[in-house]
C-alpha cells in the first residue's frame, strides 16, 4: 500500500514514525542481550517469602544449579507474599516458580488451573523416593502432586534456657500437667513463665492459631483434627472450644505471660524469644517453630545457651503429635528451565546445602543428620524424623478466608478478651460455602 | 557502548513519545480539515478528546463496569449470586465494624485537620515566622502513608512496664509515673491512634490551601470591619469564615474522599486487627487475601457509591465558582 500510492505529507510522517519504532525496537533488543557473552542466558524467576538472611540461604542452595546448568535463577523475596502473588498472577505476570509458605494458596491456584502438575515432567517413583507420602499428599490437590517441598518447619517446640533450668533445678516437662506445674512453680517464685508474641503485621494472629492447633491435636487427636480442617465438624465444635480455652488458661493468665495480654498482642513474634536470656530472664518458656532460631540474639551460643523440648502431650491416648509447616515450590510457567529447577529442588543437593547453613530442616528423606551444624537443629530434625503423627498447620490448610482471615483475627480477639464461643461462632459463620 | 545505546534509547523514546502525541493531533487535524464543511466543525472536538476518552474508558470506565458485574458473581466469578455479596457487605460483623470505623475516621480526620488547619492559617497569618511554621506543619504531606505509619509505629511502640520503653509516647508516660499503654492494641484508643496519623499528615494540606484563601480576603473589608469596631473574634467568625467558605468546603470534600480511600495506615499499623478495620482494608482482604472476587467487588462498589455524592458536590461547587469569575 505504501509504495503504490504517491507520497502525501501524511504518509511521510507515518513512515518516519514507524521506521523510528522499528529502530528503537532493535536498540531495545541489543541492550537486553548486550550484557553477556553467551548472548542467550536462560533465566528462571522465583517468587518467595524468604527475605534477609533466609534469602541469602536459599540463594546459596540454588547456586549449584546455576553452576551446573548455566541457568540464572532470579529470586525475588517479599514479606507480603499472600497479597502480592495473586495480584501478579491476575495481571498476567506470574513468576516461573513460586515458593508458597502455605499449601492452601497453592491449592487455590492449582484448582484454577494455573499450576503445572509435577507428573508432567517428573515420575511419581522419583518423587516417592525423595519424600515421605505425607509430604507428597500435602503438596497435592485432588491427588495430583503440584508441590516440591523445600523446607520443613517443626512447630511443636518449647524453647528454654538450659543454664537457667540447671541453676534453678527445673526439669523438662513431659506432660501438659507437668508443664503447668512448672509454670505455677515459676509464678510462686515470683517469676513469669511464658513469653508470647503474636504481632506479625498483616498476618497477626498465627501464633495464636498455632497454639490452638497444637492443643487440638493433643486433645482431640489427628482424625478430629482432619475433620476440623475439612469442615466436617463445625468450627465451633466443643472440641475446638475446649482447645481454645486450654490456650486461654495460659495466654490470658496475667501471671503466666510476661507483660500480660497487651504484651502478647503487641510484641512482634520475632522479638518475644529474647526474653529467655540474660541474668534475670523475663520468662522461662517460649513456644515457637524452629524458624525462630533466625531471630535469636547474635551473642547466643546455639549449643549452650538455648535448647528445645517437644511441646508435651495432653491426652496420653493421642501420643505426641508434631505440628509442621513448610515452604513448597510450584510451577506457573512451563519452560524447560523451570522444569529443570523443579527437578533440582527435589534432588538432595539443595537440601544438603541448606542443612549445612543452619536454621533449616529438610522435609526430604535421606538427608544425613550430621550435616546439620548444631546440636539444636539436629535435635529438631530428630523430633521431626521420629514423629509418629505429623499434621500440617491447620490454618494454612483451611480456605484463605478462614485460615489467613477470621481464624487469625479471631485468635487476636480471643486473646484480647472476647469469649471463646462468640469467636468460634464468628469463624464458623465466615467459612465459605 | 551500552551507555550510549541506552541514551539513544531514552532520547528516541522521549522523541517518539512526545512527537508521537503531537504528530497524532497534527494528523487528526489534517484529516478533519479534509472533510466537507459542516462535518469537520462538529467532529473536531471529538477528535481532540478521543485519546483522553479512550484512556479513561480503558482504565476507569471498563474496570468499573467489570467490578460492578463481578459484584453479582460468586468468589470465583463463576455463578450468579444476585445481591448476596451486597447483603454480606451490609450485614457481616467485620463490615459493620469497618463502616463504624470509617465514620469515625470521616468525622475526626476531616473535622480536626480542617479546623486545625484553619486555626493555624489564621493565627500565623502575617506573623514574622510564618514561612517556617507553615513549612514545618506542611512537611508531613511529603511522607507517604506507609512511611508515616512506620514512623508512628515507633511512636506508639509498647514494652511491658519495667522494660526500657522504645516508643516516645510510652517513654513519656512511664517517665511521669504512669503505666505504658498498648496504643495500637487496646481497643479503647487504637482507632484514635491511627486517626491521629492521618490528621498529622493532612493538617498541613488544609492549612496551606486555607491560608492562601485567608490571604485572598481583601484588606479593605477587614479594615472596614475594624473601623466599625469589630474585634478579632468577630472578624474571624463574621468575615474570614464566610469569605473562605467555598475553600473550606473544597478542602473538606477532598479530605473526605481521601479518608474513604484510606487503607495503607490500617494495613501497616494493625492489619485490620483489634477492631480497626476500615472499608478499603476490608476490600483488599476479601479481594486479594481471601480471593473472593464477588465480595471484594461488592465492597468496592459500595465505596464508589459512598464517594459519588461527595464528588458531585465538589464538581458543582467548582462550577459555581467558575461562573462567579
Amino acid at each position: 500500500m505504501f509504495f503504490v500510492q504517491k507520497k502525501s505529507p501524511l504518509k511521510l510522517t507515518s513512515l518516519a514514525l514507524s521506521s523510528a519504532l522499528v529502530l528503537t525496537g532493535c536498540v531495545g533488543e541489543q541492550t537486553t542481550s548486550g550484557d553477556d557473552t553467551t548472548s542467550d542466558t536462560k533465566q528462571v524467576t522465583v517468587f518467595g517469602v524468604m527475605i534477609g538472611e533466609q534469602q541469602e540461604k536459599i540463594e546459596a542452595a540454588l547456586a549449584p544449579f546455576t553452576e551446573e546448568t548455566g541457568i540464572e535463577v532470579v529470586y525475588e523475596g517479599t514479606d507480603t507474599f499472600a497479597t502480592t502473588l495473586p495480584i501478579r498472577v491476575d495481571s498476567g505476570n506470574p513468576p516461573d516458580l513460586a515458593m508458597f509458605p502455605q499449601p492452601g494458596l497453592m491449592a487455590d491456584f492449582a484448582r484454577e488451573g494455573r499450576l503445572v502438575p509435577l507428573t508432567e515432567f517428573m515420575s511419581l517413583e522419583d518423587l516417592q523416593a525423595a519424600y515421605d507420602e505425607s509430604w507428597i499428599q500435602l503438596g497435592s490437590v485432588e491427588n495430583v502432586p503440584y508441590g516440591v517441598w523445600y523446607r520443613a518447619s517443626v512447630k511443636s517446640l518449647v524453647w528454654y534456657n538450659p543454664q537457667q533450668f540447671a541453676v534453678n533445678g527445673y526439669e523438662i516437662p513431659t506432660t501438659w500437667d507437668e508443664m503447668l506445674a512448672l509454670s505455677d512453680r515459676l509464678v510462686s517464685e515470683g517469676k513469669t513463665p511464658w513469653c508470647i508474641g503474636m504481632e506479625s503485621g498483616d498476618s497477626t494472629g498465627w501464633a495464636g492459631t498455632d497454639w490452638v492447633e497444637e492443643i487440638m491435636l493433643r486433645t482431640a487427636g489427628p482424625n478430629v483434627y482432619d475433620q476440623w480442617i475439612n469442615h466436617e465438624i463445625p468450627f465451633n465444635d466443643p472440641a475446638v472450644e475446649n482447645a481454645v480455652n486450654i490456650f486461654g488458661d495460659i495466654v490470658r493468665n496475667e501471671d503466666y505471660v510476661y507483660g500480660g495480654v497487651v504484651s502478647a498482642l503487641s510484641t512482634p513474634f520475632g522479638d518475644s524469644i529474647q526474653g529467655l536470656f540474660g541474668e534475670d530472664p523475663n520468662c522461662y518458656l517460649h513456644k515457637q517453630g524452629n524458624f525462630i532460631e533466625a531471630f535469636l540474639p547474635t551473642d547466643i551460643n546455639l549449643n549452650e545457651d538455648v535448647d528445645v523440648f517437644p511441646l508435651p502431650q495432653i491426652n496420653p491416648e493421642q501420643g505426641l503429635p508434631i505440628l509442621v509447616a513448610g515452604d513448597v515450590f510450584a510451577m506457573f510457567n512451563d519452560t524447560p528451565e523451570a522444569r529443570q529447577l523443579m527437578e533440582y529442588l527435589a534432588s538432595k543437593t539443595p537440601h544438603e546445602v541448606a542443612a549445612g547453613l543452619g536454621g533449616y530442616l529438610s522435609p526430604r528423606q535421606g538427608i544425613d543428620l550430621a550435616l546439620y551444624p548444631t546440636d539444636l537443629s539436629r535435635k529438631q530434625a530428630e523430633i521431626l524424623g521420629n514423629a509418629e503423627v505429623i499434621r500440617f498447620d491447620a490454618s494454612d490448610m483451611m480456605p484463605g478466608a478462614v485460615g489467613t482471615g477470621t481464624f487469625w483475627s479471631g485468635m487476636v480477639d480471643y486473646v484480647g478478651g472476647a469469649d471463646a464461643e462468640t469467636v468460634l461462632t464468628n469463624i464458623e459463620n465466615s467459612w465459605p460455602e | 557502548m551500552e551507555f550510549w545505546t541506552r541514551l539513544l534509547n531514552v532520547v528516541l523514546a522521549i522523541a517518539i513519545g512526545c512527537g508521537g502525541v503531537i504528530g497524532l493531533f497534527y494528523l487528526a487535524n489534517i484529516a478533519i480539515n479534509a472533510l466537507p464543511k459542516p462535518w469537520n466543525q462538529r467532529l473536531l472536538p471529538w477528535v481532540y478528546i478521543s485519546p483522553a476518552l479512550l484512556l479513561l474508558s480503558a482504565y476507569l470506565i471498563l474496570p468499573t463496569m467489570q467490578t460492578f458485574y463481578l459484584s453479582f458473581l460468586d468468589g470465583r466469578s463463576q455463578n450468579f449470586v444476585g445481591l448476596k455479596n451486597y447483603i454480606f457487605a451490609f450485614t457481616d460483623r467485620a463490615m459493620l465494624i469497618a463502616f463504624k470505623n470509617n465514620l469515625l475516621w470521616l468525622v475526626l480526620v476531616t473535622g480536626v485537620s480542617v479546623s486545625l488547619g484553619l486555626i493555624i492559617a489564621v493565627l500565623v497569618d502575617k506573623v514574622r515566622y510564618e514561612p517556617i511554621i507553615k513549612s514545618l506543619i506542611f512537611l508531613p504531606m511529603a511522607i507517604s502513608f506507609v512511611g508515616a505509619s512506620v514512623i508512628w509505629k515507633f511512636m506508639y511502640a509498647y514494652k511491658p512496664a519495667g522494660d526500657d520503653q522504645i516508643g516516645v509516647l510510652n517513654a513519656l508516660l512511664v517517665n511521669f509515673g504512669f503505666e505504658p499503654v498498648g496504643w495500637i492494641v487496646e481497643q479503647s484508643v487504637n482507632n484514635f491512634a491511627l486517626i491521629a496519623i492521618m490528621i498529622w499528615l493532612y493538617t498541613g494540606f488544609a492549612m496551606v490551601i486555607l491560608s492562601s484563601a485567608v490571604k485572598g480576603i481583601p484588606e479593605e473589608v477587614i479594615e472596614a470591619a475594624r473601623i466599625d469596631g469589630a474585634n478579632s473574634w468577630q472578624i474571624f467568625w463574621r468575615i474570614t469564615i464566610p469569605m473562605i467558605r467555598s475553600t473550606i468546603l473544597v478542602v473538606s470534600t477532598t479530605i473526605i474522599i481521601l479518608v474513604l480511600k484510606v487503607f495503607d495506615i490500617v494495613f501497616v499499623m494493625t492489619g485490620g486487627n483489634y477492631g480497626t478495620e476500615v472499608i478499603a482494608s476490608r476490600m483488599i482482604k476479601e479481594m486479594f487475601n481471601y480471593r473472593n472476587f464477588g465480595r471484594g467487588s461488592a465492597i468496592a462498589i459500595v465505596l464508589l457509591i459512598l464517594i459519588i455524592p461527595v464528588m458531585i458536590s465538589n464538581i458543582r461547587r467548582f462550577r459555581t465558582q467558575e461562573k462567579l469569575r
